[in-house]
């Protein structure tokens, strides 16, 4: 331990936080010192001058001198003082002058009561204002419909425009002017271009950038109800805090987790949550008779009824990837495992079944967020990541620092030192290295790409973990300047951290088996390669962990032997099927039963709807894609029926003779009996206390003690104090009293620290700066290599065989791509009007030279024929795409759920030919 | 559009440099050295000569206050208001131009043939006050000298 002097008392401080910079250091030893500029993610630049404090040079300096302690290293024995009166001083005039053009504006700016500058303010003691200029005010821009802009807040920290620039990558945002009228936005109106721009919501320390989706339907922090939870747009589960009041969520801001998403979210993750409060909303159960409309009935009814179809026939049930591991179990149970069927398209299940595989064998272990950025030599092969896995972005944009910032430390620049180490890295990369099927917004970190069909880029992969072990199955007749390019990434990632990125996203398991062979390889050699899976859902990985058909197998199911319900939970077949798979069920089946939360194409043509909770309604575990199992939990309680679809499959039990009571009356019960029937799922229940857990024999409450309008807030129709919603599944209440202090992470929906009104409070729940939280929770990790991670004499590797053939162009047909967009291919986002505004629209696309040899032009209107599915959409012209290859988005609103790549046919569409798909 | 003299000097400053986007500011006093001042339609087309986007250009023109983005006069006089020269006469000079020109500091004369702009320091504070007019430095200067030198700028 190191001991470093604070006002003359001694602090011991970790051996491992020498080095590091004074500001967080103190921060972690609980200290107050204003900051501004300085953020853990990206470090100190020494701009905004708040955080001075004295250093003296030994103890017999009584006069010491004000340093900035976001810049200065911390040193055993060192000598420094917060509370010295000239750093007191020092202090509060920086913050005078950085609010000398404050507007002031506190209880009209969204920020109020969780501003950082408010709370810096106030610990400056900075209480008086004595400027009596004119202040300088700006003009706003429109920056979209997800992000509000108010220029006039801004205390020019810079913080925004290096998130923007440095972290994420956007180039469409910076800082424009000089002097008092340093402006940060854009050079003119218009939508933000990065997927993670509502990040700066909560980057900004000031009001500047504001959640403008909040805005209708705004409310102060104290006043909502949060609790912990989980993203449930994509397959990286990245940790949320949705907010909710009078019954709507009200927004989405990220959960801290040291190992999965840090400090950011992205912006399907967080604008996506509006389908939550949608009007078409299903929140109550509604029964088709005699083929009239579905009409709503009670919740009794509805449980007698799907108890009297499974009494009276055969069953068989469909579960979802976006559905909880508690759901899809449920419904496993009340239908019988084999009667249970994976609600997700084949392909999509083979890919994921074989990352899990992979996984399971071993000896590459796959990579949490955290672990990517530090990795520092990256070969991804196949994926669009800003589209299918967008938090990766920023890990992967941190892993190409890692080689440059090495060579820095030998400048001896401390690893804080972010403008610093930027000058002296300039534009210097690490070992980036990706085989793509056309251009990707990540191209500009990328050291050499290749662009070719996904068989081809499979054989890529198969080369290069030929090439590292020719023990590994070598390619036959590779061009030679792909062999070269193969020996080039074989040769850069025989390095300390090599990381291999794979995925669903061109719908390929030989690009799955590659991306085994090689980081297998690599481990062989010595080199500890970790692998990195994108999954379409935020619980493909769950799902696919338990035992369940393929869907295709639930169609000829269906079509072949008599059965007569079919009960689909969670999940839109018309999404998972061709149009025929679709038709035949919907023809065959006597008994379609649906449980979902929004009216979708199967609900449609459903005999019994019951109203599913979503995230924010319900509680329940996702696995992620590295296969990590993290709980959400209920933040309120929902109106009308809507339930967490396990307790619907749980009455349903009851109903039909199966159960004599209910097997899972709450969450304790599904989870113990989820663990104790499929063993891999054994350490889920420990990944939260029991519902019975109890601080100091409080629960924990759900609101803050400052929520307002306890006893009034329905004054407008009763004059009595509504009772808490009852909550027998968590140790959380539905109410402002329980426990007062700090919860265990698990528990923490809310950051809030004395004096730390905004979201900076998180410094205060870690056990040091930017590391864990305090009784850390960061989900259970499901999969490991089988026997850990053996030595490289130890290992005996068998690899992956079923090395693809050359990608052959037809002369007739086309080999049609699927094409993900992060605004568009997610069903539940797309019923957020921001989210939806932003949506790809549906288009079909080829290269140049396929586009003139079909003579057609962009816009034009093409026809396609692919399995059952005609479509019609405009042409766009994309470069990049391979010869003989055209995409198509994947999961737009009406869209089939065609099992991509295939090989489809087009030609330009006839006139009067309508847009849109039909089937053939 | 720029024109094709613009382009080829400004690919003449990008063979400088390793990579592309350091040539921005020369490239914007290029644009200014034909045109005078740099318009919206400039910074994206220097944007695009150089790959980098209209923001990144217009985060370089905007820091630069002699990179005029809004359109100025003919003749753009830089008034000197640093120390030396406000010690030496700045303010009486100034309000001399301003009734002579008709113009307050940052406007253009009606007639398009003035600019007037403060700068602080030309460098010159061995001859306060200073003024500078295009690329002429003018010392020592009293009201008195003000017509003569401004009737040299037609
Ligand atoms: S807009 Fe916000 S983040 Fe950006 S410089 Fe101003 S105060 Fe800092
Ligand atoms: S990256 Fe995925 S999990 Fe994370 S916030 Fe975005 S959509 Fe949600
Ligand atoms: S936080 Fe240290 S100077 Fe801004």
């Amino acid at each position: 331990m190191a001991v470093l002097y604070v006002d003359n008392q001694p602090h011991e401080i970790r051996p491992h936080e020498v080095g590091k910079n004074l500001l967080k250091v103190c921060l972690g030893l609980g200290f107050n010192i204003p900051y501004f500029c300085w953020h853990p993610a990206f470090q100190s630049v020494g701009a905004c001058r708040q955080c001075a404090i004295k250093l003296f040079k030994d103890e017999h300096d009584t006069k010491g001198k004000i340093v900035m302690s976001c810049m200065v290293s911390a040193k055993d024995g060192m000598r420094i003082s917060i509370d010295d009166p000239e750093a007191i001083e020092f202090r509060a005039r920086v913050i005078e002058w950085l609010m000398l053009n404050h507007p002031h504006d506190c209880p009209v700016c969204d920020e109020g009561g969780e501003c950082h500058l408010q709370d810096m303010t106030v610990m400056t003691g900075h209480t008086y204002r004595r400027n009596r200029f004119a202040k300088r005010s700006f003009r706003n821009q429109d920056m979209g419909p997800l992000v509000a802009h108010e220029m006039n807040r801004c205390i020019q920290c810079y913080r925004c425009a290096r998130f923007y620039r440095h972290s994420a990558g956007g180039r469409d945002f910076g800082v424009m002017g000089w002097h008092d009228r340093v402006f940060f936005g854009r050079f003119e109106d218009g939508v933000l271009q990065s997927e993670f721009a509502g990040n700066l919501v909560e980057v900004c320390p000031t009001g500047v950038f504001t959640d403008k989706t909040q805005a209708r339907h705004f409310t102060r922090k104290w006043d909502l109800q949060t609790a912990p939870s989980v993203c449930v747009h994509c397959g990286l589960g990245c940790n949320t805090i949705p907010g909710e009041r009078y019954g709507s969520l009200r927004r989405i801001r990220n959960r801290y987790n040291h190992r999965v998403n840090g400090y950011f979210l992205c912006d399907r993750g967080r604008y996506g949550y509006e389908f939550v409060n949608s009007p078409h909303r299903i929140r109550q159960p509604l029964l088709r008779e005699n083929q009239a409309a579905l009409r709503p009935i009670s919740a009794q009814a509805a449980i007698t009824h799907l108890g009297n179809l499974l009494h009276s026939g055969r069953a068989i049930g469909i579960g979802s990837p976006r559905a909880s591991l508690e759901t899809n179990y449920a419904l496993a149970k009340l239908v019988g495992a084999e009667n249970f069927y994976h609600g997700m398209p084949t392909k999509h299940l083979r890919i994921v079944r074989a990352m899990l595989d992979v996984l399971k064998r071993g000896p590459a272990p796959s990579a949490s967020l955290h672990d990517m950025e530090k990795c520092n030599t990256i070969f991804m092969m196949g994926e669009d990541i800003h589209n299918v896995g967008p938090l990766m972005v920023l890990s992967l944009r941190q892993a190409v620092l890692q080689k440059p910032i090495a060579e820095a430390a030998k400048l001896h620049i401390s690893d804080f030192e972010d403008a610093v180490i930027r000058e002296a890295i300039q534009q210097e990369k690490g070992p980036f290295f990706t085989g793509v099927p056309g251009f990707t917004k990540l191209d500009d970190q990328v050291t050499q790409a290749y662009r070719g069909a996904p068989h081809d880029i499979a054989r890529l992969g198969f080369a290069v973990a030929h090439m590292i072990d020719p023990a590994a199955p070598a390619v036959e007749d590779l061009p030679v300047e792909r062999v070269q390019f193969a020996q080039r990434i074989a040769k850069a990632l025989q390095d300390k951290k090599p990381l291999i990125v794979a995925g669903y996203n061109c719908g390929s398991e030989s690009i799955v088996r590659a991306s085994a062979n090689v980081a297998w390889a690599l481990r062989k050699k010595g080199f500890a390669a970790h692998l990195a899976y994108t999954v379409p859902e935020c619980n493909s990985m769950g799902t696919a962990l338990m035992d369940g058909g393929e869907i295709d197998d639930a169609v000829q199911a269906i079509a072949s032997n008599g059965i007569d319900t079919l009960i689909v939970a969670e999940s839109n077949l018309y999404r998972q099927l061709s149009l025929s798979g679709f038709d035949t069920i919907l023809r065959r089946i006597k008994h379609l039963v649906v449980l979902d939360c929004l009216p979708n194409e199967t609900t449609a043509w459903a005999e019994l709807v019951l109203p599913a909770a979503t995230f924010a309604e319900g509680s329940g575990t996702l696995v992620n894609n590295e296969c990590r199992a993290q709980r959400f939990y209920q933040v309120f309680s929902p109106a009308g029926d809507v339930r967490e679809s396990w307790k619907w499959l749980s009455a349903a039990m009851v109903a039909s003779g199966r159960a004599q009571s209910e097997p899972w009356p709450d969450l304790d019960a599904v989870l113990a009996a989820l663990a104790r029937d499929i063993p891999v799922f054994a350490k889920v229940p420990g990944i939260t206390p029991p519902s019975s857990f109890r601080l100091m024999g409080m629960p924990v409450p759900r609101e803050s003690h400052r929520f307002s309008g306890r006893t009034a807030i329905d004054a407008d129709q009763t004059i009595h104090e509504r009772p808490p919603e009852p909550d027998a599944d968590t140790p959380l209440r539905h109410s402002m009293e329980g426990y007062p202090l700090q919860p265990p992470a698990s528990l923490l929906g809310r950051y809030w620290a004395p004096g730390w009104n905004s979201d900076h409070a998180l410094n205060k729940f870690q056990q040091e700066i930017d590391g864990p939280l305090r009784e850390d929770a960061p989900g259970v990790r499901l999969v490991e290599p089988s026997g850990g991670q053996p030595s490289a004499e130890a290992l005996n590797i068998e690899y992956l065989g079923l090395v693809p053939p050359a990608f052959q162009r037809r002369a007739e047909e086309w080999l049609v791509i699927p094409a993900y967009h992060i605004f568009g291919s997610d069903e539940l986002s797309m019923h957020s009007p921001g989210i939806a505004e932003l949506a790809a629209k549906p288009y079909l696309q080829l290269n140049q030279a396929d586009a003139d040899s079909l003579g057609a032009t962009p816009g034009q209107l093409m026809t396609m024929t692919v399995e059952s599915a005609v479509c019609t959409f405009p042409l766009k012209v994309g470069p990049g795409l391979p010869d003989g290859v055209v995409a198509i988005p994947f999961g737009l609103p009406g869209l089939p759920g065609v099992a991509l790549p295939a090989w489809g046919k087009i030609r330009p569409a006839q006139p009067g030919e309508p847009t849109g798909v039909r089937q053939a | 559009m720029l024109s094709e003299e613009e382009r080829k000097e400004i690919e003449a400053e990008c063979a400088l440099y390793e990579h592309r986007r350091p040539a921005t500011s020369e490239a914007l006093k290029i644009v200014q050295r034909h045109r005078g001042w740099v318009s919206d339609e400039a910074v994206k087309d220097v944007a695009e000569i150089l790959g980098a986007s209209a923001d990144e250009v217009e985060s370089v023109a905007t820091f630069y206050t002699l990179i005029f983005r809004q359109k100025v006069g003919r003749h753009v006089i830089l008034i000197c208001d640093s120390v030396s020269c406000y010690i030496m006469g700045y303010e009486t000079l100034k309000e001399h131009l301003g009734r002579v020109l008709g113009i307050e500091l940052g406007q253009t004369t009606s007639d398009g043939r003035f600019t007037l702009l403060p700068n602080a320091c030309l460098g010159v504070c061995e001859q306060a006050p200073a003024m500078m007019i295009d690329e002429d430095v003018h010392g020592h200067l009293t009201p008195e000298k003000i017509p003569d030198i401004l009737s040299r700028y037609a």
